[in-house]
């Protein structure tokens, strides 16, 4: 990287090679993050035969099917040489070398050909069945209710929680304030890696094992979320709540008819960090959900590529699913989570 | 519900530093009574004392008869207009005004009867449904008092609700808080630093420095008879005029360096330090000496009076013009030694430099003492 | 949505009587405590109390799982983790995993750290110019932050299988398919790769930030000097950009020394153990063996939890300076 391109000149007018490079740059750069999320979606609408294909193709392909009545869907191919050469006939059975084939307009005809003499006459279609079968073969609407329930509650009651704390913390004058802040900012300090034996003992003594709560409680207190909502609180004008006061609101009534709505930015900042960190999150809900049936997506995908005979089809499927809810979010209110993780300065 | 208030002996401190120190006085119902005092007198702390956003440290308050220092501030019946209005950003006109009465669980019809009766009076009415961002700065202050209005409360407080506007529309916000006081008739507290909104809405002025009292009265009569040094210099712009000197007995006043000046303040005794005080408009300009005569006859002629009368009691000092301020109805001449400002009806033409000759009629000098209290005299 | 709302409505005016008669009885400022309340006894019980069961699951042996059950063992878990005949050859320590993935751990910060802030300011550079839809760049780099790790995983070990994308791309120029994830130098390139890959976005927008809150003027003065580029860059730029540089480098530190999901999913932690770091044997040792060792799990978390401790440190002295 050159120099000149290292420093920040804006407002010229012609372009010169480091306008060139630095865009350049960011287009390779775009093609190596999009990339290989392009090429799972791509993959993940290929068939079972689709994906074996070495090299992979970059469209869906298939052998291409005919349906023959009572015989049902035959494969089709292209004879390569001898009588039929050039001839597109579908493949009734293979027995030993000899491949028996019909040709689709006079099905009465049988005939047979070695199996080597033909190729597969290949088509682009995109394999739905990946996806339909998500539903009628896993369990996949449970993972994915299981996550979605996960996200959405542990999400409000951390709202709630988080915002009543800096509620109290930011407007209430009380002896111990700082330090309980403080030790609040201190959890930063205990990550849940470290904790993950005690809380596994603590969950297993609240019977929270095996549950949806046992993932969502020990979230729903984020030093993150205080430490934010504690910023935006301290910037609302404490003449508000004494007009509220005044007003005949209770404490509780002013928390959330005045202080809740008005700090709804910081909410919605905590509300997309703690979305992502709930559908996203991964090593404690492995530790505390073992049985399949609450499992998450994240789990569940973790589960199925280690099994011995991965079905790829189904788990690139899955894993679409699992990005497409963030992706959505992001497309929408990309300039918000953008800026306001740059504000915040967290993840 | 009788909206008097009074106050007993009341303080206040933060940890060890006392904000308010012994204040008392009344108000009785249905008065327009100002705290004005420069900043950090206390003023803004003993409103939301009376309002009850503060604890009393020590004394009390009552409202209507009853003492009210431990009634939380939703219930002694009050309402206050914030300085920065505190509208709540989120909700439009109407749910700002009504937001006080569903916290009462008043039923819809009446909210909307008090909401309508309040919007009409202070002209809102097309504004209900607009958010308090899409207001101007007069039409918020509306609001915050439509607020406060729709209440219904035994008195309404006010801190420092003006000093947000720009200056004309504070002069017309000054005229329609009168008119509002006239119809409402309800007691009215209100806090300011600017003598000239306390002189302009008061019926009575509660001067306020350093967590005292000190002064309560009418507007006119706190002008007039100033009881300290403080009241004198604070009331009143351009401010009075203070001449340090020495009592030399019989209410003669010695300025070393300028001269003697007799004043009706006979009873000061001799040889301790004592502080004249005259307001400009107070001071007479002399006719004529050396320089430029001024051109406007007119004001030479009330000169001219005013000399004659007060000749025999000498009071005359001679200065050179320091500074003109032409306002076109008046004008006002900056002396150096004597430092003082003379008030002139209509203009002027002496300038800078030119030396002039004025007259301090005694009747019109307030005498201090040592302490700064006032020393006993007639009012003019 | 109007009955939604309602029902929002409905449910948040529920504490509205309880905390009203808690108003009546409490001055206003213990009312603090009651909104804090909450929050705090969650952080009692799933970050202090485990602090505290983390050190007696330390102190203590055997595979109960409950503290009353496990035998007293003083430091032995600390001495069994931390002897070793030879301090530079993990295979001659008592538990020559949790070596491995401390030396591991210790590799991977280094690289994984360091590449990604350098390719992080480069991008938040070039992003600082005069570009043409930085929007759009921006998203696109911070994108991979927001998916899941496991997901992230699972997208590259689609391309780095046997007969993947990127193997095909070798063939098509004649070379031979190589076994990304089972040669352990490539296994550990892939585990830098793959997670610089997911995590730089969110430090170029951190990094970006800072930079676009240095004013412009400060830049045109220096153009005004006819300051050459680099120089540009070295005097003027860094310096100013250096607090937001120094919060980004310890928190990358400290995320990069948690590592797991990423590469948990993606080699398994192997091929042996040339990718396995310290949360993973934590995790191993306490949930994935068939004997569930839970005081070397503790022992071992607490260690890491020292040097989290420190480099957070370093962060607060780094955030004040820089504030």
């Amino acid at each position: 990287m050159a120099p000149s391109v290292l420093t920040a000149q804006r407002g010229r007018y012609a372009w010169d090679w480091t306008d060139w490079a630095a865009h350049l740059y960011l287009l390779a750069g775009v093609v190596l993050m999009f990339g290989p999320i392009a090429w799972l979606g791509l993959s993940s609408l290929k068939s079972e035969t689709g994906l074996n294909l070495f090299p992979p193709t970059f469209l869906p392909y298939e052998q291409a099917t005919v349906d023959a009545g009572e015989r049902g869907k035959l494969r089709l191919f292209k004879v390569t040489e001898g009588d039929h050469q050039g001839e597109t006939l579908a493949e009734l059975r293979r027995i030993g070398r000899q491949a028996q084939l019909i040709d689709p307009a006079h099905p009465e005809t049988i005939i047979r050909r070695p199996g080597a003499a033909r190729e597969p006459v290949m088509q682009v279609r995109a394999a739905v069945e990946n996806y339909s079968g998500l539903f009628s073969q896993f369990n996949f609407l449970r993972y994915f209710w299981n996550s979605g329930f996960i996200t959405v509650v542990a999400t409000l009651l951390t709202l709630l929680v988080n915002s009543m704390a800096a509620f109290g913390l930011s407007k209430y004058r009380f002896q111990g304030r700082e330090p309980v802040f403080l030790l609040m900012l201190a959890t930063l300090m205990i990550p849940p890696t470290i904790v993950l034996v005690p809380n596994y003992l603590i969950a297993t003594e609240l019977g929270l094992t095996n549950s949806l709560w046992g993932v969502i409680w020990p979230a729903v207190a984020t030093p993150t979320g205080v430490f934010l909502l504690r910023q935006y609180m301290l910037t609302l004008p404490d003449e508000l709540i004494e007009a509220a006061r005044m007003d005949n609101a209770s404490e509780w009534r002013i928390y959330w008819r005045i202080i809740l709505p008005l700090s709804a930015p910081a909410l919605a900042v905590l509300a997309i960090f703690s979305v992502m960190w709930r559908w996203n999150e991964f090593l404690w809900p492995m530790v505390v959900l073992s049985r399949s049936e609450v499992y998450t997506l994240p789990l569940a995908l973790n589960s199925f590529q280690g099994e011995l005979t991965t079905q790829w089809n189904y788990l690139l499927a899955m894993t679409v699913v699992t990005l497409v809810p963030i992706t959505v979010i992001f497309a929408i209110l990309q300039k918000h989570i953008t800026q306001g993780i740059a504000s915040a300065g967290v993840k | 519900m009788s909206g008097s208030l009074s106050l007993r002996r009341v303080r206040k401190s933060f940890g060890a530093v006392d904000v308010i120190r012994d204040v008392s006085f009344d108000i009785r119902d249905g008065g327009f009574t100002v705290f004005v005092g420069p900043s950090g007198c206390g003023k803004s702390t003993l409103l939301r004392m009376i309002c009850g956003l503060e604890t009393v440290s020590a004394g009390e308050i009552a409202i209507g008869g009853d003492v009210v220092n431990h009634v939380p501030a939703a219930r002694r019946g009050l309402a206050m207009v914030f300085q920065s209005y505190a509208l709540y950003p989120h909700m439009t006109v109407f749910q700002n005004m009504a937001f006080g009465l569903e916290n009462i669980a008043t039923p819809k019809p009446e909210i909307e009867r008090r909401v309508a009766e309040a919007a009409r009076m202070l002209k809102l009415d097309t504004y209900l449904q607009r958010k308090p961002t899409a207001l101007s700065g007069g039409q918020r202050q509306r609001v915050a008092i439509g607020r406060a209005i729709v209440r219904e409360p035994r008195i309404f407080l006010f801190d420092e609700p003006l000093s947000n506007l720009d200056a004309e529309l504070r002069v017309g916000m000054r005229a329609e808080l009168t008119d509002l006081h006239r119809r409402l008739g309800t007691t009215m507290v209100y806090v300011t630093h600017d003598q000239t909104e306390a002189m302009t809405m008061a019926d009575t002025i509660v001067v306020l420095r350093a967590g005292h009292v000190e002064q309560v009265g009418a507007p006119l009569e706190l002008y007039n008879n100033p009881c300290n040094l403080f009241v004198a210099g604070f009331i009143g712009s351009p401010r009075m005029n203070f001449l340090d000197g020495v009592s030399v007995g019989q209410g003669a006043v010695e300025v070393s360096g300028i001269g003697r000046f007799e004043t009706l303040a006979t009873e000061l005794p001799a040889g301790g330090r004592a502080t004249i005080g005259i307001r400009p408009e107070h001071i007479r300009l002399d006719d004529t000496i050396g320089g430029r005569v001024s051109d406007a006859g007119g004001n030479r002629v009330s000169d001219a009076g005013g000399n004659r009368v007060s000749d025999a009691g000498g009071n005359h000092v001679s200065g050179t013009v320091a500074g003109v301020e032409q306002l076109g109805g008046l004008s006002y001449l900056r002396l150096a030694s004597p430092d003082v400002t003379v008030q002139i009806a209509g203009q002027t033409g002496l300038g800078y430099g030119d030396a002039v000759s004025v007259h301090l009629p005694p009747a019109a000098i307030h005498v201090f003492d040592a302490d700064g209290l006032a020393v006993g005299r007639r009012s003019p | 949505m109007t009955p939604l709302t309602t029902l929002f409505g409905v449910v948040m005016n529920l504490p509205e009587r309880p905390m009203r008669w808690a108003q009546g009885r409490l001055r206003e400022g213990r009312l603090g405590w009651v909104f804090v309340a909450p929050n705090l006894a969650v952080f009692a019980l799933f970050s202090f109390l485990p602090v505290a069961i983390d050190i007696y699951y330390a102190l203590t042996g055997g595979t109960a799982l409950l503290p009353s059950e496990r035998p007293y063992v003083g430091a032995e878990n600390f001495s069994s983790l931390l002897v070793c005949d030879n301090y530079f050859d993990a295979d001659s320590c008592r538990r020559d995993v949790f070596w491995h993935g401390i030396w591991n751990t210790l590799r991977f910060v280094v690289f994984q750290v360091g590449l990604m802030l350098s390719l992080s300011l480069v991008t938040a550079l070039v992003l600082n110019r005069k570009i043409i839809g930085r929007g759009f760049f921006r998203a696109a780099f911070f994108y991979p932050v927001l998916l899941s790790p496991v997901v992230v995983a699972l997208i590259w070990k689609w391309i780095l299988q046997r007969e993947g994308v990127l193997n095909a791309g070798f063939a098509s120029v004649g070379a031979a398919p190589v076994n990304w994830l089972l040669d352990a130098n490539w296994a550990f390139f892939w585990s830098v790769f793959v997670s610089i890959w997911a995590h730089m976005g969110f430090y170029t927008l951190i990094l970006l930030a800072g930079l676009q809150a240095i004013p412009a003027e400060v830049h045109e003065a220096a153009s005004m000097d006819a300051t050459p580029p680099f120089r540009h860059f070295r005097k003027i730029t860094l310096p100013l950009l250096m607090p937001n540089l120094l919060v980004v480098l310890v928190l990358g530190l400290i995320r990069a020394v948690q590592m797991f999901d990423e590469v948990y999913v993606l080699t398994g932690g192997g091929p042996g153990t040339a990718t396995t770091f310290i949360v993973q044997y934590i995790y191993k040792t306490g949930f994935a063996d068939q004997v569930r060792q839970y005081g070397l799990a503790a022992a071992a978390s607490l260690l890491l939890a020292f040097v989290l401790l420190g480099l957070t440190l370093v962060q607060l002295k780094g955030m004040r300076r820089g504030a």
